[in-house]
């Protein structure tokens, strides 16, 4: 039913979905979203200035610091991009181990989105088993690397420490619970109807549209779409394990969260076959401080999609240019067409169905040093300025 | 309905949460805390001061006369700094209650004895 006057809601920028800013202006006809119209770059910091600033040691810690909740997929990234420029190859067994910790990363983030999006359509109680539950993986993570969230494992040439046996015992029994609590929240997010009647038909991103607006990660996969960097471009030690790409094709919210469970599951599997095979020996080579002259461009699988580091050296200890693209930036125009034609009320569960990390994302911003000037472009203007080209 | 009886089986188990002052968890054995310098080991290359990414560690004078200033506020706690240390003179202590609301009180200094 039309209204005939549309009004204008500003959402944002006070947290609309995760607890981080980025703005939304809707327009709505009723209860109906007419038209969005995102405006991001709240979070900028200047990392990617602050890149270049630094030495290539010390930008491994930038690096974890872009998100924290994907602080391994950027280390990742980066060390790999600095080993292909260096020319070197992690050992065998840091390979594993750097797929141990990913996949324990997928773990942690997945459920702490699960977590959110219970939250967000106002099942708390979800929300707060959920996370129970999660603190079996951090406690994991800070057994091995020492720490909850930054677990500065990656480094130039390798890892920096070890998966001894007395903490493999210990992982695989955290594994059996946690495989035990998703397998009990998989069933509860099928049947019920709390979640049903919130997540069915709600956001609904076609395939074609996912492919067309280069949606990436879970959003896509959600969209029935098979897409996934560890199976089209292997790194790590992800060629020599085999394991399923997660797909569903409702389209909608309900299979954005169930394509999130599954992956946990997978997740558990990779781990556990990870450990059973892990191959002896050393866990890092050295590397020297000065990175020859190159570029290169390095993709790794984060939690949340395909992310993107580009890194340009000019023979010194330091990196000339550094770029990210982060998978939040990927999906926000899929975003846009998830939340056409949705009810308003339905908004924040649409906005947090693909897992917004704007920490990562916002490194957009012009900079004139002749006029001394600096400003945000939205993306309505960039569309403006390059849709008609 | 699976959800009924899994809040109602949570009535009878005990809190996940510990209360906090005073129950703690036990640190696993590699914890990342606050770094402590050794100063009978440390020979002053200034290494660490140059690998510290946030800029946390000032070193004053040089070689073996060098002393150590740590801003804690500024430390993240990687332990780059302790892996780097040609000497193994900084370990990563247990430490990790150290949020304050004075930043002045945030800094360790290390001096040798003479």
């Amino acid at each position: 039913m039309s209204y005939g006057s549309i009004i204008k809601v500003p959402f944002g920028p006070q947290h609309p979905a995760l607890k981080e800013p980025g703005n939304f202006l809707f327009e709505v006809d009723g209860e109906i979203v007419v038209d969005v119209k995102p405006r991001i770059g709240y979070n900028h910091r200047g990392v990617e200035k602050a890149f270049e600033l630094r030495t290539y040691i010390q930008n491994i810690y930038l690096a974890e610091r872009i998100c924290g909740i994907c602080s391994d997929a950027h280390t990742t990234c980066y060390t790999q991009a600095i080993e292909e420029l260096l020319g070197v190859e992690a050992p065998p067994r840091a390979r594993y181990i750097r797929v141990i910790i990913a996949e324990l990363e997928r773990i942690h983030s997945h459920a702490l989105w699960v977590g959110i999006a219970a939250h967000e359509i106002g099942f708390d109680t979800l929300f707060m088993y959920v996370w129970r539950d999660r603190e079996t993986v951090l406690d994991m993570f800070e057994m091995i690397s020492g720490n909850r969230i930054h677990y500065a494992m990656n480094t130039i040439g390798g890892v920096r420490r070890d998966i001894h046996a007395d903490m493999v015992s210990k992982i695989k029994k955290g594994l059996d619970l946690l495989e035990k609590r998703l397998k009990y929240y998989l069933n509860v997010v099928q049947t019920e109807q709390t979640i049903l009647k919130r997540a069915v038909g709600v956001g609904i991103l076609k395939p074609k549209d996912a492919v067309d607006l280069c949606a990436v990660g879970p959003t896509l996969r959600a969209s029935g779409i098979k897409n996934d960097v560890r199976v089209d471009d292997p790194y790590a030690a992800y060629d020599e394990i085999a394991f399923n790409v997660i797909t569903h094709d409702g389209c909608d919210v309900l299979s954005r969260i169930l394509v999130r469970c599954e992956e946990m599951l997978e997740s558990i599997k990779i781990i556990r076959y990870g450990l059973d095979s892990m191959p002896e020996g050393i866990i890092r080579v050295q590397v020297p401080m000065k990175v020859p002259q190159g570029e290169v461009v390095s993709r790794v699988e984060a939690p949340r999609g395909e992310l993107i580091h580009y890194a340009k050296s000019n023979g010194t200890t330091k990196p000339e240019r550094y770029k990210v693209r982060s998978p939040t930036l990927g999906n926000i125009p899929a975003l846009c067409k998830m939340l056409l034609g949705g009810y308003v009320a339905d908004i924040p569960i649409v906005l947090a169905g693909i897992d917004p990390c704007f920490a990562c994302m916002d490194r957009m911003a012009f900079v004139d040093v002749k006029k001394n000037k600096e400003w945000v472009w939205t993306m309505q203007q960039l569309r403006r300025k390059y849709a008609k080209k | 309905m699976a959800f009924v009886k899994e809040a109602l089986k949570q009535l009878f188990r005990r809190p996940a949460t510990l209360k906090y002052p005073y129950e703690k968890l036990t640190l696993p054995r590699d914890f990342r805390g606050r770094p402590i310098w050794d100063m009978e080991k440390c020979i002053g290359c200034g290494l660490c001061f140059d690998v510290c990414p946030s800029g946390a560690i000032k070193m004053i004078g040089k070689g073996l006369e060098a002393e150590i200033k740590h801003y804690v506020d500024r430390c993240m706690f990687c332990g780059q700094c302790a892996e780097t240390c040609p000497k193994n003179a900084i370990t990563m202590s247990e430490e990790y209650e150290l949020a304050g609301f004075d930043r002045s009180k945030m800094l360790y200094e290390y001096k040798r004895d003479t």
